[in-house]
């Protein structure tokens, strides 16, 4: 007889992990991986790096068509999930009903879309489909405005100045990434972009788009031929939220990733869970994030493993040839500590929580053993290992 | 096309075919090779696509980087003078008949 086995909605890197890691668990049932987008599941991260300057679609595929045949995973792209019905166990495609044993969500996010008039005229940069549109926008010289100084809008601001494009950043923060990095990291990149010729516009919000740029509410005009709309994601977690699970910033799991039904899990940039280190509850736009949960996941269906969600954070993010690198996971209450040049260490009430690196690998890859070693470590520690 | 040939730590081999200017790490996910992750994608930024290059090859691969080598001490498996982040093997024609060896774990 055969089984329901596992569905896994969202076909994006953390979607496919899970989809592989099952099969590496020894899992044997049938695993489908159900994807909004077309064709194969691909790399993210590169869209705002560099693909925009090389434009290798095919060198973003996480893994070959012969990969879904020759490990039994059945993959559903273009497909669009109406409803989850949990007391059936089953996800309704159009009329079409599949029924899951286990369900995994992984379906992401999409553009924040901020209170601005004429914001339709904005381009996005979520998708390969996005990217391959924003790149064909850069074949000529343009001006150029992005709203929101994130990753996201930063990379594509080096890339775009890098091709001779006059570009502005448009913050409504006073500082640059300020949700992720400590204001001495945002001052750093600030006068980097300065450098570049990038024109940053901090501490002002976008209120309009027009055919001629971007409005700020200080009234200031800044000119574009085309506006890149970066200022934040948004979970998607409607279908989850429609079929009764907790929800909030996302969609919520406990330390186990499970959702408030034990028969779904959910992962990546969708799931908000609880900090191994403090408990508060975040939610985190990483690839280390999706692809550790999924790992944790497919242990749990697979091995019936009830180890809980431990894995230390991590981020990147290249601007030019400034490579951001962040170990730990800092809150908003927390202090900071310039240990050395490019390397910034950012505390609050437990200890150290995290450290970030500007071009400085050695120093990364020593906080990121010190931090996941849990040992609770003190600036004086920390600046007798870098300086080591 | 190139051919490189991974050794795992059983002793199987398999050789892949690859186009010039692709990665080591680049053409075994791209052929769904195991003992390699390659999770940031040729980024630098995470270790998991670490390989020890064969003896015969080491010359022609050339020296690892500053950052390769900061990057390899997170490696998960023990780190030799022949290990390389495979991401940051760039495949042309001199390197036609590559061999490599996966190291016991990636992650």
């Amino acid at each position: 007889m055969s089984q329901p086995g596992v569905l896994i909605l969202g076909a994006g890197q953390g979607g496919l992990q899970a989809a592989i890691s099952l099969r590496q668990n020894g899992y044997a049932g049938p695993v489908t991986l159900v994807g909004a987008e077309p064709g194969l599941p691909y790399q993210r991260p590169p869209l705002s790096k560099a693909y925009l300057l090389e434009g290798k679609a095919e060198a973003l595929a996480l893994r070959p068509e012969s990969f879904f045949t020759s490990k039994a995973i059945t993959l559903r792209p273009g497909t669009w999930v109406d409803a989850i019905d949990r007391a059936a166990r089953q996800i309704r495609i159009g009329s079409e009903m599949l029924p899951y044993d286990h369900l995994i969500l992984a379906t992401g996010t999409r553009n924040l879309r901020p209170p601005i008039a004429g914001l339709e005229r904005a381009l996005d940069l979520r998708t390969l489909a996005d990217a391959a549109a924003l790149r064909m926008a850069l074949a000529d010289p343009q001006r150029i405005a992005v709203i929101g100084g994130g990753f996201i809008g930063l990379e594509f601001a080096a890339v775009a100045r890098k091709l001779g494009h006059e570009v502005s950043v448009i913050e409504a923060a006073p500082r640059l990434m300020a949700r992720a990095v400590s204001p001495a990291m945002s001052r750093h990149f600030e006068h980097w972009h300065r450098a570049q010729g990038v024109a940053l516009h901090l501490g002002q919000p976008a209120v309009a788009v027009d055919e001629g740029g971007v409005t700020l509410a200080d009234g200031t005009h800044v000119a574009a031929g085309f506006v890149l709309l970066a200022a934040g994601v948004r979970p998607n977690s409607e279908l989850a939220e429609a079929a009764g699970l907790a929800t909030g910033n996302g969609v919520t799991v406990d330390a186990g990733l499970r959702t408030s039904d034990p028969a779904i899990f959910a992962l990546g940039d969708c799931a908000c869970f609880p900090d191994p280190r403090t408990g508060a509850p975040v939610r985190l736009e990483s690839v280390q994030a999706a692809t550790d949960h999924a790992r944790l996941i497919a242990a749990r269906i697979a091995k019936g493993e009830t180890a809980d969600y431990a894995a230390l954070p991590w981020f990147w993010s290249d601007q030019g040839d400034q490579k951001l690198q962040i170990a730990g996971l800092a809150g908003p209450e927390t202090t900071e500590e310039v240990v050395a040049e490019g390397v910034v260490a950012r505390f609050d009430a437990l200890g150290l929580a995290a450290v970030e690196t500007v071009n400085n690998a050695r120093a990364h890859m020593k906080a990121r053993r010190m931090l996941a070693s849990g040992s609770a470590a003190g600036l004086a520690a920390l600046e007798e290992l870098i300086a080591a | 096309m190139i051919k490189v040939t991974y050794v795992a730590q059983d002793g199987s081999a398999t050789t892949i075919e690859a186009e010039e200017g692709t990665s080591v790490m680049q053409a075994a996910v791209s052929n769904d090779l195991d003992g390699i992750v390659g999770e940031c994608g040729g980024s630098m930024m995470c270790a998991t696509c670490h390989c020890y290059v064969d003896e015969a090859w080491e010359e022609r691969t050339g020296a690892r980087s500053a950052d390769e080598e900061e990057m390899l001490e997170g490696a998960a498996a023990e780190v030799t003078g022949r290990s390389r982040l495979s991401c940051q093997i760039r495949l042309d024609p001199s390197l036609d008949g590559l061999v490599v060896h996966l190291p016991e774990e990636q992650l």
